[in-house]
Order: C-alpha cells, then structure tokens, then sequence
C-alpha cells in the first residue's frame, strides 16, 4: 500500500468537494493538512486538562505542564537533539528566525557581515536586514548557480573573517532545492561564523538529526508538518544558545525580578515568555507521533517519487516552464511552474476552479523570482496524504489551462 | 472554456485581457506613477496626459493578472475624455460594474491596484499642471458632485 492509500482517511478535510469536484490539495509547503488524531489531541487537551503551565499548583496545571514539556521530549527525539533544553516552542519558523536574528543581531558590529542567499523567504531576508540596520552591517547573499543550486564557489569568497553569521534554508521553498547544510555549517564555522537554518520545508519531509547537522541554529514550524498553526521549534546548539541574550521579556522567563533589573530563567524556558501554546503542543506531539509511526524515511521517499514525477508530467506539457533542479537531483516535495502566457495567479484560479489547490505569487521569495526572471509563479506541493493520481490531475488540468482564458 | 471559469472571468474580463484597448505607455511629457500588489508581486504602471482640465489620454503596462489588466483598462477607458474632477471621483465600483465578475475577496486587490495608481497619477499630474501655471485650481477635496 502506498502511503497515501495508508494514510487518505486519516484526513478529513481531503473529502471536501471544492467546485463541485473532490479537492486536490497541492499546497502543503504553504500549511499541510492535519491528521485526525492531531484534532482529537487538542479537543481533548481543551476538553479535558486545559490550565496554565508551569505555576499552577493543581491538577489540571500538572497536567497541561507534565503535556506541554512531553511535547518537548517528543521533538528533541524527533530531530536528534542532545538535550531537551535546546528545543525552545515559538509561534512558528517566522517567529523563531526572528528571534534569534533579533537577539545575534545585537552582538554585531560595524563591518560585520551577515551571508544569506539568493533562494531565502523573506522570513530569512527581512530580520537579517533589521538586525543589520542602524549598525553598519552588510548583508551579502550567495548566488545561485544555473541548475538552481547554491555556487559554493562562491560562497568561499563571500565567507570571510568579517561573515558572523551565515542564514540559509534547508530546503527552497520554490525550487525545492536541497541545501547541503553540513558542508556550509562546516565551513562557517571554520570562519568562525554562526549558522541559522530555516528548516520550514525540510523537517516536514526528511529525517533530521540536529548532532549531525552541524549548524547552530534550526528553526521550523509545526503547521507545515500535520501540526497545528501558532507553533514552531528553534532548536540551538546549547552552548549558542547560552550565548544569547534573550530580546523578549516577561513571565516565564526570568528566576528573579526586582524593580530595575532580572535573572534569567535556565534553557529553555529564557526563551518563552508568557503563556505558549500550549494546546498547540499537544496537537504537534500527535502530528510526530504521526509522522514517526509512518516512518519519516517513506515519507522523504514517497514526496521524492511524487517531486520527480510533478517535474517530469509538468515539464511536457508545452508552453510550461519548471523551475529548480533537474528531475533526477533531489529536491523537497514543491515543484514551482509557469504557464506561458498565463499569470501564476490566474493559474491558480483557473485550478481551483478544478478542486486543485496551489500556491501562486512569489511565495514571499521576491529575490528569487527576479532571478526566476519572473514576478510570481504557481506552485504544487506534496505530503503524506499526496497521491500520484492527483499530481496526473494537476498535469491534465494545467495541459488544458492556455484554452481556457 | 468551462461554465465555472466564465464565472470567475466574465466576458469583460476575458475580452480586455487578450486584447487590452489601453495597454501601452504615452510619450512624454506624459506623467506616470506605478505600484505593486504585495501578495502576488503584480506591478502596475499608468502614464496619463492631462489637456484643458480634462483626462486627455491614458495607458497602462505592467506584470498583471487577467483581472488586474482588466481592470486598467476599463479604467482607463472610463477616464479618458472626463473633466480631472470627474475622473478623480472614479473608483472601485465604477470598474466592478464594467467587469461584471465574481470578484473573490482574495482576488480584490487585483482590481483596486490599478485604482490607486490612477489616483497618484492624476494627482502627480495635476500638481505638475498647475505648477507652470495658474489659473486650474485643485478641486477642494469633499467639494465632490455626484456622477452622472
């Protein structure tokens, strides 16, 4: 049985007839599905054991803190943490790259450098350039080479003494493009540069195992993974986390407080201020139990089976340009196109008038789609629940597409 | 073309994309102004010459949908030959009524973007008018007569 088979009734809201046809839902980069144990997790949860964490002292309190950090256990063990003080909750991969380019960015000095690339989302561009602002630091972006891959060529010279930190994506969220993390965290930190990694479209799709890795710094979001929205992890190396000070204040987070100064509280609670999300942690829980007992190994292998083929069906059909790596190069479960002639977002319409949901726009990578040498593109994208049938749907539909505006 | 896509693009719509009267730049000394849409990246560009008080020309260009290119142009055809005073009362609904569509609230912005870079550009133009000489005095704003 294909995962999908295995998975299909699992879900929902895959049964919603969307324009009088059943939904073909190819937009899980943008927010996946969620599983219908992961909505049980956080009705229940409310319906059952809701309090505040931490400083309740009763029942309920003990419950709903004794769920939240079992929540955490789950995710170090998901991806390969040394301890479960490096696995901090944010409110998603936005969130949690904000914060630490908020809180690296006031380390930094004038003439500085912060090395992003040509391929980030926004959210890994526009912190950078605040934290950078008003401190005479330079941000510089590592190109990207023909065949969509980062020019590591390159990289070599853009690293230098002056790079401190180094922020890219796992995986592209347009071209789907896999980064190889370990050999830019090897040699950033060789420079002596701190490594960030937006992890929002790999951890949904591939084992990941942060010992290995090599970076400082991975941040993703748990609304992409079967997860609920509102939540998402910055898992640090602890010795960089230590070397953060954290930028946002208030309960939770400090041991003591006078009137004019505070002590911080231990990892990694320093850097969650106020209430988290609480039943989001709960329901995130139930998504990696999900995910793990399907075995993320078949997920990467069924989404990488499904990428191939989007690439390949969408490539022949004339008049449609695909963007990315080559079919036979490995790449995350997005495969972004164009239709010639037609605006992504007319595309987009023109789909869901299908039942087909994608993505259309610049998928907030607006550096990228002037490289793309386009204002936006559509965007199909896979998870557990995808089917090969549906990605030969999206094909017939898109090869009809020029006829039909 | 299936009977749901002609819902979501009506004729107006359909027809003004694939043969736009009003796509095209003006020579100068024509004035311009352009802006983006935020959600998809469209840009939208107008040049617009203005002639005895009145919208003597205008054209658009730019990377847009099918609704947003519709919209320029039938704005643009609603503008030419009024007084500047009456195209500045032009708006949203006066170009949802030539597109006859069900405009989806998502898809709103496409048809508002060539509105506002109208109203800059009519008013870039009407500051610039005045500027060499007198005479033209900007309407005072609230002093707006309904449209016949």
């Amino acid at each position: 049985m294909t995962l999908d088979e295995q998975t299909r009734g699992d879900f929902p809201i895959l049964d919603r007839i969307v324009n009088g046809r059943r939904l073909v839902y190819l937009d899980s980069a943008a927010s996946s599905q969620r599983p219908r144990t992961v909505i049980e997790a956080m009705s229940q949860y409310y319906a059952t054991s809701h309090a505040n964490v931490h400083r309740s002292i009763h029942t309920l309190g003990e419950e709903a803190t004794a769920l939240y950090e079992q929540a955490r256990d789950r995710v170090q063990r998901f991806i390969g943490a040394a301890s479960r003080e490096e696995v901090v909750f944010t409110r998603g991969t936005t969130d949690g790259l904000n914060l630490v380019a908020d809180a690296l960015g006031r380390t930094l000095r004038a003439g500085d450098e912060i090395l992003i690339t040509d391929m980030e989302h926004h959210s890994n561009i526009v912190p950078w350039q605040m934290a950078a602002r008003d401190r005479g630091v330079t941000i510089r972006a590592i190109p990207l080479t023909p065949d969509a891959r980062l020019d590591l060529d390159a990289y070599e010279r853009l690293l230098t003494p002056r790079t401190k930190v180094v922020a890219f994506a796992h995986v592209s969220n347009v071209l789907g493009t896999f980064n190889p993390v370990q050999r830019l965290a090897a040699r950033a930190r060789q420079a002596g540069a701190v490594t960030v990694v937006d992890g929002a479209q790999a951890a949904p799709h591939v084992p990941l195992d942060m010992s290995a890795l090599g970076c400082d710094f991975y941040v993703f979001s748990s609304h992409k993974m079967l997860g609920p929205t509102g939540i998402g992890i910055l898992w640090g190396r602890r010795q960089a986390l230590e070397a953060l000070e954290p930028t946002r204040g208030g309960g939770e987070m400090i041991k003591e407080v006078w009137i004019d100064h505070a002590r911080w509280n231990d990892l990694p609670w320093r850097f969650e201020p106020g209430t988290p999300p609480i039943a989001e942690a709960v329901g995130l829980m139930a998504a990696i139990e999900y995910l793990e007992k399907l075995g993320m190994a078949h997920v990467a292998e069924h989404e990488r089976a499904l990428a191939r083929q989007a690439v390949e069906v969408l490539g022949a059909i004339p008049g449609v340009t695909v963007y990315g790596p080559p079919a036979n190069v490995e790449r995350g479960a997005v495969v972004a196109f164009s239709v010639e002639g037609l605006h992504p977002h007319d595309v987009a319409a023109l789909l869901d008038q299908e039942g087909i949901a994608v993505r259309a726009g610049h998928h907030c990578a607006q550096p990228l789609m002037r490289w793309c040498g386009v204002v936006g593109t559509a965007r199909a994208s896979f998870s557990v629940y995808t089917s090969p049938e549906e990605v030969s749907l999206l094909a017939h539909a898109v090869a009809a597409l020029r006829t039909r505006l | 073309m299936s009977p749901a896509a002609r819902e979501l693009y009506g004729d107006v719509i359909r027809e003004r994309w694939r043969r736009p009267r009003f796509r095209g730049e003006l020579p100068p000394p024509a004035t311009t102004a352009e802006d983006v849409n935020p959600l998809c990246g469209d840009r939208v560009r107008l040049s617009l010459r203005l002639r005895e008080g009145a919208v003597e020309a205008v054209r658009f260009t730019g990377d847009s949908c099918a609704i947003c290119s519709a919209s320029a142009d039938v704005l643009a055809e609603l503008a030419e030959g009024r007084s500047t005073a009456d195209a500045a009362r032009l708006g949203v609904d006066d170009v949802l009524a030539v597109l006859q569509s069900d405009i989806r609230p998502t898809r709103m912005r496409c048809v508002t973007l060539p509105v506002a870079v109208f109203a800059t550009a009519l008013s870039n133009a009407e500051r610039s008018h005045r500027a060499p000489e007198t005479g033209h005095p900007r309407p005072e704003p609230g002093t707006r007569t309904p449209r016949q």
